[in-house]
């Protein structure tokens, strides 16, 4: 138990923000910004391609199912593969290890992301797009002012959910020798080589942490929003109970 | 495509169905149906369920396509090729029996919604006409509300609405008290009442007789998807013509 707290101790920063500002950044601050990143970028992608899913026109919803299946259907250490080989062929040049794991988990996560979307938009009563088209709005117009706000909305808690696979999906960026988390830890164990338990368990506390805590978040958020649900459900058509409608009724 | 009515044809049906049919598959929605609703008449529609008077209002603004027959709303083929579906929409009112409002929209953006994004209006002009509405509807303290807010008769009379500011010429009810508390009916039918005083024409699917009998201009009656019996309110209630429409009217007053 010493040792956890002396490795603690002395390393830290290393495992926090890898050598900076004597080096690059890396670590847990590597990892956040790989996971954060990574989401804010494949939500926009996501809801295009979610949108393409569900769109009337086939030749806009076979590519977009065609990319579902095929990124759903292969190992993400795959897909990390293909990038870091490929991309620089493509582009002709040299290209970092974060911005490769960028890339990759982007693509990655805008194909799973693009599912729950989905799930959020076929999740809505019928009667939502109904209600917009009977007074006359287009469908752009139903879909960015009436479904989308709702459908996203309704999809926090799984696109949290989301946020926790990918920070763990980043420690693959182990292998490609990104300095996140992982690497930072595998570091310290190649220096001290004699306390591999001790610091790959301190890594393990430090994911679950994480993980944990924000999952807990999602479970919040979704109570939040099936109360918030509870009192519009009449909206659709089913008998709520009234106390949440009568609740806040001044 | 022009929605002004023409003056010189008072006697001009607002909606007209010349020989309407609809199969989904092998079924028979909706069996030939001819009628028309005149200008500032108010028709109840009722039959037993799955007669076909719900998928009949909805081919009026297309939700429903029909594959046989034409529809004429206001001088307009609704199902011409060339027309402007959103338009030609915005023109129809529309309620719904699940009222189908925003939740994620106050009472007035509810409303607003559509008069600006379809109507082109400024959002002031938009929300003093919502607080008009909301006012007639007996809503006006609730215009910032949201619809989870509200119960489903509140909802039910914002959703009318909604409906009425887009100035249609027409309004169409769908079971618009089916989904409601019984103590709440009451409510809805007396904003619908006075939409008939000033004149406005309806089409109205409904289990309430008694709004049937003391608004309605006409009854039509439909079965298996066919008009089956059309007349007033007096003649139907007190001589149905077909053996079909007597069982239906002494199935309802034995509840």
């Amino acid at each position: 138990m010493a040792d956890i707290f002396s490795i603690l101790r002395d390393n830290w920063t290393l495992l926090l923000i890898g050598q900076y500002p004597h080096g690059p950044l890396g670590g847990l601050a590597i990892t956040f910004l790989l996971s954060v990143f990574g989401l804010v970028l494949a939500l926009p992608l996501s809801v295009a391609v979610a949108l393409a899913r569900v769109s009337p026109f086939a030749w806009l919803r076979w590519p977009a199912t065609v990319l579902i299946y095929v990124v759903r259907g292969v190992p993400l250490i795959m897909f990390i593969f293909w990038v870091y080989f490929f991309v620089p062929l493509l582009i002709g040049r040299t290209v970092s290890g974060f911005t490769t794991m960028l890339v990759t988990l982007v693509i990655y996560e805008a194909a799973y992301l693009a599912e729950v979307v989905r799930a959020g938009i076929e999740g809505l009563p019928k009667g939502q797009t109904e209600a917009a088209r009977a007074v006359g709005l287009s469908y752009m117009q139903t879909t960015f002012k009436v479904i989308l706000p709702q459908a996203l909305y309704n999809m926090v808690p799984a696109m949290i959910s989301q946020f926790v696979s990918t920070i763990k999906e980043t420690s693959l960026g182990y292998v490609i020798s990104v300095n996140e988390l992982t690497f930072a830890a595998n570091q310290i164990n190649s220096t001290l080589l004699t306390k591999p338990f001790e610091v790959f368990l301190i890594l393990a506390v430090i994911y679950f942490l994480l993980c944990f805590s924000l999952t807990q978040f999602a479970r919040s958020m979704e109570r939040r929003i099936t109360r918030k649900r509870a009192g519009t459900v009449h909206a659709s058509g089913i008998r709520a109970p009234t106390v949440a409608a009568l609740k806040v009724t001044p | 495509m022009t929605m002004t009515p023409n003056p010189a044809s008072q006697s001009q049906p607002m909606i007209n169905f010349k020989s309407v049919n609809k199969w989904y598959g092998q079924y028979h929605a909706l069996n030939d149906v001819s009628a028309t609703v005149a200008k500032g008449e108010v028709v109840v529609v009722c039959g037993p369920s799955g007669s076909g008077k719900s998928t009949l209002i909805r081919t009026v603004n297309r939700l429903e396509d029909i594959q046989k027959g034409t529809i004429e709303f206001d001088g307009q083929d609704v199902n011409a090729r060339t027309l402007d579906l959103n338009k030609f929409r915005s023109h129809v009112g529309f309620v719904f029996q699940s009222f189908n409002l925003f939740p994620h929209l106050s009472v007035a953006e509810n409303i607003c919604l559509a008069p600006v994004a379809v109507l082109k209006k400024s959002k002031s002009e938009a929300r003093a006409r919502a607080l008009e509405l909301l006012e007639r509807v007996g809503l006006a303290a609730k215009v910032d509300a949201y619809p989870g807010q509200l119960s489903g008769g509140q909802q039910q009379r914002v959703a009318i609405a909604r409906a009425l500011a887009m100035n249609p010429p027409a309004m169409l009810f769908d079971e618009p008290t089916s989904a409601l508390d019984p103590e709440m009916v009451g409510e809805v039918l007396q904003v619908m009442k006075s939409l008939a005083r000033e004149g406005m024409t309806m089409m109205c699917v409904t289990h309430e007789m008694n709004f049937a009998r003391e608004v309605a201009d006409r009854v039509w009656f439909m079965d298996q998807g066919a008009l089956v019996e059309s007349g007033t309110p007096e003649d139907f209630f007190s001589n149905p013509q077909s053996e079909r429409a007597r069982k239906f009217l002494s199935d309802l007053r034995s509840h």
